[in-house]
């Protein structure tokens, strides 16, 4: 089962990856390729084998809940592509006729 | 002391500690290293003179005022660029972070600062710490001070070229499939994964939450285990840090005997597609092993051949999550903000404008993974395979102490020679991916030349007990050492 062009360009727009054309043509084979070398994970009689998410099992870490200082404004916004009166400024999140 | 630059840490610690060698000359002959040599190896993005020296000065002072100094007080480090520290830009190697200067310290940061330890600049990278060469960084690939035709490898090429370079005595890596053993190794150093948990990820930038650890890279064990020392323990600020005592690994390290200590060779990782010099120094290390007490048997993980598979679904799953932060709207790179565009365009631009190949084709690879009508069949039989691993370390430590492979098939690459072959490129962790995904603990340390190239030797052991890598490999460096008659990277040819 190839993975085709368009399949990759659907996962790039769920990735919110601009791709180009030439990308594409280079992403389609290269995946293909990765994706039945790392198939072979199915050959693994697994079914009733518990997943494992996490290396070194923690459960319910908890600390004191203590008020501490947060990071001061400016230098949150510091390193942002763009400020405006002390908040992030982004492009516009709805569309014209929203 | 024109050669201080060749000094282990330790060696440069006491010397500045006994009054005979100040921090502050110390960081100038690291400095003056790598105006000399790094056009050639490239192995830092950032060098921070100012900072250095101004950190060294304290260390100094400090001393003159006769307060206590820690065990690597004024020695220069190289940190790998994917930590945040104040002061230095923060890039990963990444365009999208290009010019981006963090507002807080990791963890790593603040207890190497506290320790006195002189961070001279940020070490060059994979993007994202996503590759097995450095070829991948958005500034040039480092090459690797044996040959620098070859790659140093990577993640962590840049950290490991700096030490093997002579440009720092010791450096910090992060070792998420290898990142830190494979360049080690090819590089001909000490480097070691702790214990999953054992070292704070906090201002780690994340590639793969459940695998990334942050470690040593260094000369000689004992330095190794002088910087894991310090930047271990518990730490609040992460939630996946564990709340043990950090095992003792400097005192491990001075171990000379293996009399009653079990090892085992582990049968997949070894046979077909690994060099011949590879194998014949790998089974040189095990005689020498034999000889110094150590009862050495093989055993069988039949699942580490899955390792692989298992390692490139659950990372890129891991990956596609963790750099969906890279939106263009909070830090780094905005591109296409015309007035016109909506947020998720702009976002697109940037980050299809942003990331290189390799980041672009794991994002793909892991958003594919995690795709419904995929999930089951790819990412939940990887973590189910994931358990099996773990299941056969469980196992083997059932009959001995460690385990042993080398740390890589092959020794160091040419530049070039993999870059249109991921497959082939991802073959390079092979041996050092069950580690990640069980957790526990490796270390890579150099046990002679193939080709006139370092062969690494790979230790592992149970999670938490990283006190064991460095009880083998201190004796095992001792006793190479003793027959070679001078340190191993003596054998790197001059820059």
């Amino acid at each position: 089962m190839a993975i085709t062009r368009d399949e990759i360009a659907h996962l790039a727009r769920l990735s919110r990856l601009a791709l180009s054309d030439e990308e594409l043509d280079t992403l389609a084979p290269q995946l293909d390729v990765i994706i039945g070398a790392v198939a072979r994970v199915a050959e693994v009689a697994a079914g009733d084998i518990p997943p494992t998410t996490h290396a070194v099992p923690l459960t319910n870490v908890f600390r004191a809940d203590i008020t501490r200082p947060s990071l001061p404004r400016t230098d949150a916004l510091a390193g942002a592509p763009a400020v405006e009166d002390g908040r992030f400024r982004v492009p516009r999140i709805l569309d014209m006729d929203e | 002391m024109t050669d201080v630059i060749r000094f282990s840490a330790a060696r440069t610690a006491a010397a500045i500690a006994a009054g005979e060698l100040s921090a502050l000359e110390a960081t100038q002959a690291a400095l003056d290293r790598i105006a000399k040599v790094d056009d050639r190896i490239n192995a830092f993005l950032h060098v921070d003179v100012d900072g250095a020296l101004a950190a060294a000065r304290e260390v100094d002072r400090r001393r003159a005022a006769g307060e206590a100094l820690g065990p690597l007080a004024g020695v220069p480090l190289a940190l790998k660029d994917v930590f945040t520290a104040q002061g230095m830009p923060t890039t990963c190697g990444s365009r999208i972070l290009e010019g981006w200067y963090p507002p807080y310290d990791a963890t790593i940061v603040s207890k190497l600062r506290a320790a006195g330890v002189v961070i001279i600049g940020k070490a060059n990278m994979d993007e994202f710490a996503m590759g097995s060469s450095t070829e991948n960084s958005a500034y040039g690939p480092t090459r690797n001070p044996w040959d620098t035709d070859r790659i140093p490898g990577g993640s962590s090429g840049g950290s490991a070229a700096a030490v093997a370079a002579f440009e720092t005595p010791i450096a910090i890596g992060t070792d998420t499939g290898g990142s830190i053993r494979q360049p080690a190794a090819v590089c001909g150093l000490v480097g070691v994964k702790p214990t999953y948990g054992g070292v704070s990820r906090y201002g780690l930038v994340a590639f793969s939450s459940s695998l990334d650890q942050a470690g040593p890279l260094a000369r000689t064990v004992t330095d190794a285990a002088l910087l894991h020392a310090t930047i271990a323990g518990h730490d609040p600020l992460d939630t996946t840090s564990v709340e043990l005592a950090p095992p003792a690994v400097v005192a491990a390290a001075a171990s000379r005997n293996l009399r009653g200590v079990r090892i085992g060779v582990v049968r997949e990782l070894s046979g077909d597609g690994y060099d011949i010099g590879v194998r014949a120094r790998f089974s040189d290390a095990l005689e020498v092993l034999v000889g110094l007490g150590a009862e050495v048997v093989e055993v069988s993980c039949p699942h580490f051949t899955y390792a692989l598979p298992a390692y490139y679904l659950i990372a890129p799953s891991e990956c596609s999550s963790n750099l969906a932060r890279f939106d263009a709207m909070r830090f780094g790179l905005r591109v296409g903000d015309d007035g016109e565009a909506g947020a998720e365009e702009v976002m697109t631009r940037t980050r299809g404008a942003g990331f290189g190949p390799e980041v672009k084709r794991r994002i793909i690879l892991g958003t594919y993974a995690l795709s419904s009508g995929y999930y089951d069949a790819y990412y939940g039989q990887a973590q189910k395979v994931r358990t099996l691993i773990s299941q056969d370390f469980a196992a083997a430590y059932e009959r001995v102490d460690v385990l042993v492979s080398p740390t890589t098939p092959t020794v160091a690459f040419r530049l070039g020679e993999k870059v249109d072959d991921p497959v082939a490129m991802y073959l390079s962790d092979l041996c050092t991916i069950p580690s990640n995904l069980a957790g526990g603990p490796a270390m890579s340390l150099p046990v002679g030349l193939a080709e006139g190239l370092p062969v690494g030797f790979q230790i592992m052991a149970p999670a938490f007990a990283d006190d064991r890598l460095y009880r083998v490999g201190g004796a095992l460096e001792a006793a190479l050492e003793a027959r070679r008659g001078h340190p191993f990277l003596d054998d790197a040819p001059a820059l």
